[in-house]
């Protein structure tokens, strides 16, 4: 009995490590999908929270030097986006892709991105018929 | 053509159906020959998927634009090669791709049982075929391969298609996909074979030792198809990283955990009789997280870099899953008593006690990982709002539980079975543990400050030490004994135990992947917009852009940077990486340039063009120690090949004889 005793001491300090471990993990990185419309509507909570967000990369796309500003649309709400990461913006990301942007909205109304994704317009026009337009839970 | 190929898909679905029919009718009202001819359908299916897949094959290389899928997947300028990859560069052609594998190992197992398992094999049969008739309902009636491009009721040629996503078109991916699948496909026989003797209650341990080694067959090709995945992505994706934490990468993962977990444990049985539940629970966990794995790929439930492709097919996976969970549980809990256990847990410093604690780690980490996979789902459902957890959150699990198992593998294989004291292992690692706390010091003074750093180079010399040792001191005995020299007697040792060197050597593998791992707590970096002439110095480097120059062929465009390279003030080479932009997809598409070192990577990546186009964007990486982890890799790869070279000495465990009902026994 005392060795079942041992044992199960031992595995309880070790599930209850990562536990710890996991629920830090989670509070420090979550990120909440939301939508641009979705966007406007939180309160001042959402500029402390990582948000996730989609939409279509519009026409102009600045690069100033390690920063890149463009905007993201998504039916008639637009949205400001500075992407100032460190990885280099995946090849696919261009004009009428779609993307989503990890980061924060800034007081400013401007979202502060530090990791983009981007999916090719293109995939989505030959796409089965399945989900309307852009937006985080359409591009899943 | 293609009304030849649906119709061979069609009939191969027939065949599945009646195959399954046919064995377990055959088996329960004892029918030899119906059992016969399932297992001849089983042939069959597989000449009517070879045909079908020849069909594609020919369609995609011969590019026949009627077919919406040679349409969609391949264009006239891409070379060959990346032609015949198409075969599974999309949804439907991936399916058939997936059964055209599983009717392979079909007629390969039925093929090498002919006169084996004679009780199990029927139900194996229906087992596999089961898993058939799925994936083959996906190809026959949602995702055909063979649909053509029509208007109105007339079939139309378009006469060039759209191309292959031009991430897929590198060599990688010629081989990457093929072998995970064929570790994703395989697992299904050993889970057949654990079905079929839950089923039969087969007494002994005869198909332990099948599933052990088909286990290792499988393993082996998804440990090479993920790091191979992991491959591609250092030298495609320009980021410089091999592994992300995205969820297609994480699909790719957990089954590879619990298949490593099952490998482990499975000796516990072997040895002892211990675990029985617990194997089966691996080896069918196993079996579901490789269609799990699929379904992710496929659905793209989850949003990831791998979204190549999606489509309806997302439900008819959780109906598959649902099912052959409940019936697999169902299953094997109706056979509790006899997976009952033969031995029980005598001490915490055995060598059960390090199964088990593998085990345990191996499938919290496996836990964690499908968990933060599928947070975004998790959480959608119980709070609606979609939160996704990221990088950080796997990596501060797993480091931890990779050091534990690091630490694991050293102990492991060295500590007494039952009971171990404290006498023998202060023998066992005294060297061991002076040569790690050594390393550890010595780089501390180096300067290193890395916590996990520390941790995990002390703990690779730790394992390394442990494993030279056991090899030395075996191959001593033999040295002594034979008067052979030491490098035949080490040769001579391997071949008497081939699984217990071959599994050392995997294990010294893994300690080499494990030093390639930690060299990315010492990555530099840096981005710069740069014009031709500038200089950049980045550690003992200095780049400096000579060119940039621009090229076109049939398949893409591209430009590419010219930079020299000189280190410590010596030229040591000119580096291009390269900007594609493929004409027909218009996706454009990088090529790293890397100068790879055993030390460290030179990396450099061509981001773009300013918008003036005068400068452009570089981004310059050293990576140190990345060339390890291929080189691990390599090591691990012999390892498992020695791992299944029969043993010269046959390995007889005395307690076969004295288990299981008497009289039935069939091992001797």
């Amino acid at each position: 009995m005392k060795t079942y005793l041992k044992f199960g001491f031992l595995i309880a300090v070790i599930l209850g490590t990562l536990l710890w471990l996991a629920m830090g993990g989670i509070s420090d990185t979550k990120t909440y999908y939301k939508s641009i419309a979705e966007l406007n509507q939180l309160g001042d909570s959402a500029k402390d929270h990582r948000l996730r967000v989609g939409g279509d990369v519009a026409d102009s796309i600045q690069h100033h030097g390690r920063e890149v500003r463009f905007t993201l649309t998504q039916d008639k709400l637009v949205l400001p986006v500075v992407y100032s990461g460190i990885e280099p913006l995946p090849d696919t990301f261009k004009p009428g892709a779609q993307a989503l942007a990890d980061g924060k909205l800034g007081a400013d109304g401007v979202f502060h991105a530090t990791k983009i994704q981007a999916k090719c317009a293109s995939k989505y026009e030959a796409k089965p018929i399945q989900q309307p337009a852009a937006g985080p839970r359409a591009s899943l | 053509m293609e009304n030849i190929g649906a119709l061979s898909v069609l009939l191969a679905f027939c065949f599945a159906v009646y195959s399954i029919l046919a064995s377990v009718i055959g088996k329960l009202t004892k029918r030899p020959f119906l059992i016969l001819s399932a297992e001849r359908a089983v042939y069959s299916i597989w000449v009517l998927v070879t045909i079908a897949a020849g069909i594609l094959i020919y369609s995609l290389m011969t590019g026949d634009y009627r077919m919406a899928y040679v349409a969609h997947y391949t264009n006239r300028a891409m070379p060959s090669i990346y032609k015949y990859t198409a075969w599974w560069g999309g949804q439907e052609g991936s399916l058939l791709f997936w059964n055209w594998l599983l009717a392979s190992y079909g007629a390969v197992v039925v093929y090498r049982n002919q006169r084996k398992f004679r009780e199990m094999m029927p139900w194996v049969v229906a087992v596999m075929m089961s898993t058939q008739v799925f994936f083959l309902t996906l190809i026959v009636f949602i995702e055909s391969p063979f649909k053509v491009l029509t208007v109105g009721r007339r079939i139309v040629d378009v006469g060039d298609g759209q191309g292959l996503s031009a991430l897929l078109q590198y060599w990688t991916m010629i081989i990457h996909p093929p072998m995970l699948y064929l570790g994703y496909v395989g697992f299904v026989v050993p889970f057949a074979f654990a079905v079929a003797s839950l089923i039969t209650k087969a007494p002994g341990e005869a198909w332990i030792h099948v599933t052990r080694r088909w286990t290792l067959v499988t393993w082996m090709f998804q440990t090479t198809g993920v790091l191979l995945g992991a491959g591609w992505a250092y030298s495609v994706l320009g980021w410089g990283g091999y592994w992300g934490w995205d969820p297609v990468e994480n699909a790719s993962l957990l089954p590879w955990i619990t298949a490593t977990a099952f490998l482990h444990s499975v000796m516990m049985q072997e040895k002892k009789g211990m675990m029985k539940v617990w194997n089966m629970v691996l080896v069918s966990a196993t079996f579901f997280l490789c269609i799990f794995g699929t379904f992710l790929t496929r659905s793209g439930i989850v949003n990831s870099v791998h979204a190549f492709s999606q489509g309806p097919i997302g439900m008819y996976f959780v109906v598959f899953l649902s099912i052959g969970i409940a019936a697999t549980v169902t299953l094997i809990v109706s056979r509790l008593d006899f997976l009952k256990s033969e031995a029980s847990m005598e001490s915490v410093l055995s060598r059960e006690s390090s199964f088990l604690f593998n085990n345990l780690v191996l499938l919290a980490s496996c836990f964690a990982i499908l968990w933060g996979t599928l947070f975004p789902v998790i959480s959608e459902k119980f709070t609606g709002e979609k939160i996704s957890v990221d990088a950080p959150f796997f990596n501060r699990i797993n480091i931890p539980i990779a050091m534990f198992l690091l630490l694991l593998t050293g102990v492991g294989p060295l500590i007494a079975w039952r009971k171990s004291s404290f006498d023998s292992l202060k023998r066992a690692f005294l060297w061991p543990t002076v040569a790690g706390v050594a390393v550890a010091a010595g780089l501390f003074g180096a300067g290193v400050r890395s916590f996990y750093a520390l941790v995990s180079f002390a703990l690779c010399s730790f394992v390394l030490v442990t494993v030279v040792m056991e090899f030395v001191k075996g191959a001593n005995a033999i040295a002594s004994k034979d008067k052979s020299s030491f490098i035949s007697s080490m040769i001579e040792l391997t071949h008497r135990n081939t699984r217990r060197y071959g599994g050392y050597l995997v294990h010294v593998g893994v300690v080499i992947m494990f030093i390639g791992f930690t060299g990315k707590a010492f990555d530099l970096q840096k981005t710069v917009e740069i014009e031709k002439g500038d200089v950049v110095s980045l550690g003992k480097y200095t780049l400096r852009l000579v060119d940039i120059q621009e090229g076109q062929n049939d398949n893409y465009r591209q430009q590419n940077l010219v930079v020299d390279v000189t280190k410590n003030g010596e030229h040591v080479g000119t580096l291009k990486p390269e900007k594609r932009l493929y004409l027909a997809k218009k996706e454009p598409a990088s090529n790293v340039a890397i100068r790879r070192r055993l030390n460290e990577d030179l990396y450099i990546n061509f981001a773009g063009l300013s918008d003036d186009g005068t400068k452009a964007v570089m981004q310059a990486y050293v990576f140190p120690l990345v060339s390890w982890i291929w080189i691990g890799y390599w090591v691990v790869l012999s390892g498992t090949i020695i791992c299944l070279i029969p043993s010269k000495s046959r390995l007889i465990y005395p307690r076969m004889e004295i288990v299981g009902v008497a009289g039935k026994h069939a091992k001797v």
